[in-house]
C-alpha cells in the first residue's frame, strides 16, 4: 500500500461502467447485440472538447491505466509511469480517456459475462473479436463522451495495433496517433509463442473446452504456463542477467559476477526437480499473480486478436496504401533490447508512412528492459514522449 | 541569428515544397521554412539532444543514421533534400550526394571550405592541422573525417555528372563581394551548392 498517494499521481480514481444498446458487427460476421464498457478517465475535457487523449491497452492490459481504486491499493493502474500530472500524458492538460476492451475480463463484455441468450457465462462462445472490432467499439465510446476528435491517441504493443486501425478506419477522428513499441503484424516467432500460450491453457485439464467457469473451476496451471513463456519475451537477456544477478553482483570475483543472473534461489542447488534459480521463482510467481486475475478465455480472445492483426488486408498488402487517408502525426517510439517487435518493426511502420508521404517522428530509444519498456520511466523516453505531448497540448488547449 | 549559408539557401526552397534535412541538428532550420515556407518538413537526426529539440520545435524528426543506408527513401520523393554543413562528417560522402540526387528533385548542400585562405595559412605555416572558431577540433577527435575544397566539389560535380544550379560561396561575414566570386576557393569560408541531376 503506498503509505501517501504520490503528489504527480491522479490519485483516487473511480471506474465506470458505459452501456451500448447498439448491436456491434463483428469482423467475423457475427455480432455483439449489447454490451459494457469498463471506463476510466482523468483529467478534464476542455470548452473546446479538444483535449482527449484515448490509452489503448494491451494484451493483459486493462481501463485502469494510472491512479489507484482505494487507498490501500498496492500497486496504481498499468500505465502511471506515463500519467498524471506533469507526467509525459500530462492530466493537467488532457481529458484522458482508457477503457477495457471487449472481450476483457475486467468488467466490460467478456467471456466472464453472462450471456443474455443462454444466461450462462459466454466462456468459450464469446466471439472472437478483432483490432478493427476493438476501433469500432472505441469510436462509440468516443462519441458517447461528446468527442469529436482526439488530440491523440496512444498506445504501446497490442496497444499501438489499434491506434494504427484509427488512423486508417477513421482518418479524421484523430490529430495524433502514439504507437510504442509496435508491429504493424505479427511475425511467425510471435504467432509461435501465442500458440505456445493458447496449447498450454487447453491442455489444462481444468479448461473443459472452455467452460470451466460452469464447472466451478479455472485452469490455473494453463495460464500460469502462457504467462511465464509471454513474460520471458518481454524481457530482454540483459534485464534478465541483471534481474537475477543481484547477489552475484553484491560478490567481488568478476568471476562470480559474469553468472548470467543465475542467482539461486534458496543458496545451493537442489539436484532435484525444484525450483533452483530465482528467476524460475520469479516466473512462477508472476505466472500465478496472472492466473489469479486473468481469464483463460480473455487471454485466447487477445493473442488471436494479435495473430489476425493486419493493417494491410484490404490493401493489397501494401502498407502504405493503407495509410493512404491518415491525416494525423505520426509518432513511433521503439526499444533497442525488444526482441518481441524490435525496433525494425517500427521502422517497417515508419517507411510506410514516409512511402506515404505522412507526417511521422520516430525515436529508437536505447533501454535494457525489452519489450517491457515501454510500461517504464525510462528518462528519455519520458522526456521525449512528454515534449511531443507538450506541442500537441499547446494545439488543442491555446 | 541565422547562419549565412541557410539565410541563402531559403531563397532556394519552393514555398508549400517537400523538404528532407539530412543531419538537421535541433530542427532550426526547417521550423524556419515550416513557418516561412509552408513547406512539409522531414528531418534525420541521430543526436538525442537535437531530436529532443525537433520534438520541442514540432518538426517531424526520424531517428537515422546517414551512414547507413537510406533506400527507405524512395526516388524523388522530395522535392528538395538538405545537407548542411554535414558533408564533411560523414563516412562516405560521394554515396550519399548520389543518393540524395536520387530522392531529391534537387539537392542542396554546403561544408566549410578547406581551400580558405586561413586553412591554408595556417598549414603553410604552422605545419598543423588547422584548428579555429570555426573549426575548433584537434585532428584526433574532429567528427569532420572528410574536408574538401570548393575546386574538389566542383571536380566531383563533373566526375559525377552532377549539375550544378547556383554556386555561393561565402565567408562569416561578407557574402557575394567581387573578391569572394572572383577567388571562392581562396576567401570563400562556406560553400554552398544548389544541385541537381
Amino acid at each position: 500500500m503506498p503509505k501517501t498517494i504520490p503528489e504527480n499521481s491522479v490519485g483516487i480514481v473511480t471506474p465506470q461502467c458505459l452501456h451500448f444498446d447498439e448491436p456491434l458487427i463483428l469482423r467475423s460476421g457475427k455480432s455483439i447485440a449489447s454490451y459494457d464498457l469498463m471506463v476510466e478517465t482523468y483529467g478534464t475535457l476542455n470548452a473546446a472538447r479538444s483535449n482527449g487523449i484515448l490509452i489503448c491497452h494491451a494484451l493483459s492490459g486493462d481501463h485502469h491505466a494510472a491512479g489507484y481504486h482505494k487507498e490501500a491499493d498496492a500497486k496504481p493502474g498499468w500505465w502511471d509511469s506515463c500519467i498524471g500530472p506533469g507526467k509525459p500524458i500530462d492530466t493537467n492538460k488532457f481529458f484522458v480517456v482508457c477503457l477495457n476492451n471487449l472481450g476483457g475480463c475486467a468488467g466490460s463484455t467478456g467471456p466472464t459475462s453472462i450471456n443474455p441468450e443462454t444466461g450462462k457465462f459466454y466462456g468459450p462462445d464469446f466471439p472472437v473479436v478483432t483490432v478493427r472490432d476493438w476501433v469500432n467499439s472505441q469510436k462509440r465510446l468516443m462519441e458517447r463522451l461528446g468527442i469529436n476528435q482526439w488530440a491523440a491517441i496512444v498506445g504501446g504493443s497490442l496497444g499501438g495495433m489499434q491506434v494504427m486501425r484509427w488512423a486508417i478506419s477513421y482518418p479524421d477522428k484523430l490529430r495524433n496517433a502514439i504507437m510504442i513499441a509496435v508491429a504493424p503484424k505479427l511475425s511467425a516467432q510471435n504467432i509461435a509463442f501465442n500458440e505456445v500460450a493458447r496449447q498450454s491453457i487447453t491442455a489444462d485439464p481444468h479448461f473443459h473446452e472452455g467452460r470451466y467457469l460452469e464447472h466451478g473451476t479455472y485452469p490455473k496451471k494453463g495460464v500460469m504456463l502462457a504467462r511465464m513463456v509471454g513474460h520471458i519475451t518481454y524481457l530482454s537477456d540483459s534485464a534478465m542477467r541483471e534481474k537475477f544477478g543481484k547477489a552475484a553482483e553484491a560478490m567481488t570475483t568478476d568471476a562470480i559476477k559474469s553468472n548470467f543472473g543465475r542467482d539461486l534461489s534458496s543458496g545451493k542447488l537442489s539436484f532435484g526437480l525444484d525450483t533452483d534459480f530465482q528467476v524460475e521463482r520469479y516466473l512462477h510467481y508472476q505466472g500465478e499473480r496472472f492466473s489469479e486475475r486473468f481469464d483463460a478465455n480473455t487471454y485466447l480472445l487477445m493473442t488471436k486478436a494479435l495473430d489476425y492483426f493486419d493493417p494491410t488486408v484490404d490493401f493489397d498488402g501494401n502498407l502504405s496504401k493503407a495509410f493512404a487517408n491518415s491525416t494525423c502525426r505520426f509518432l513511433l517510439m521503439s526499444f533497442s533490447s525488444d526482441w518481441r517487435f524490435p525496433p525494425e518493426r517500427s521502422r517497417e511502420i515508419v517507411d510506410a508512412l514516409l512511402e506515404a508521404r505522412k507526417q511521422v517522428t520516430y525515436l529508437e530509444i536505447e533501454a535494457d528492459q525489452g519489450h517491457d519498456a515501454f510500461l517504464l520511466p525510462v528518462p528519455r523516453y519520458m522526456e521525449a514522449f512528454g515534449t511531443y505531448l507538450q506541442r500537441v497540448s499547446d494545439e488543442v488547449n491555446s | 541569428m541565422m547562419r549565412p549559408d541557410l539565410d541563402i539557401i531559403q531563397h532556394w526552397i519552393a514555398p508549400g515544397s517537400r523538404v528532407l534535412d539530412l543531419g538537421c541538428g535541433d530542427g532550426s532550420l526547417l521550423e524556419y521554412l515550416k513557418t516561412n515556407k509552408n513547406i512539409s518538413d522531414t528531418g534525420l537526426e541521430i543526436d538525442e539532444r537535437n531530436i529532443q529539440g525537433c520534438l520541442s520545435k514540432g518538426v517531424n524528426v526520424i531517428q537515422q543514421d546517414l551512414n547507413k543506408s537510406l533506400k527507405n527513401f524512395s526516388d524523388k520523393s522530395f522535392d528538395t533534400v538538405l545537407l548542411t554543413q554535414t558533408l564533411q562528417a560523414v563516412n562516405y560522402p560521394d554515396v550519399l550526394i548520389d543518393e540524395m540526387l536520387r530522392i531529391g528533385k534537387n539537392c542542396i548542400v554546403t561544408f566549410p571550405n578547406f581551400g580558405n585562405w586561413r586553412s591554408r595559412w595556417y598549414l603553410f605555416w604552422k605545419g598543423r592541422m588547422p584548428v579555429s572558431n570555426f573549426m575548433p577540433y584537434q585532428w584526433y577527435n574532429t567528427p569532420n573525417i572528410h574536408f574538401c575544397t570548393v575546386r574538389d566539389f566542383d571536380e566531383l560535380c563533373r566526375e559525377r555528372n552532377i549539375k550544378v544550379i547556383t554556386r555561393t560561396v561565402v565567408d562569416h561575414k561578407h557574402q557575394g563581394n567581387w573578391y569572394i566570386r572572383m577567388w571562392p576557393n581562396l576567401l570563400g569560408e562556406t560553400a554552398i551548392y544548389h544541385i541537381s541531376r
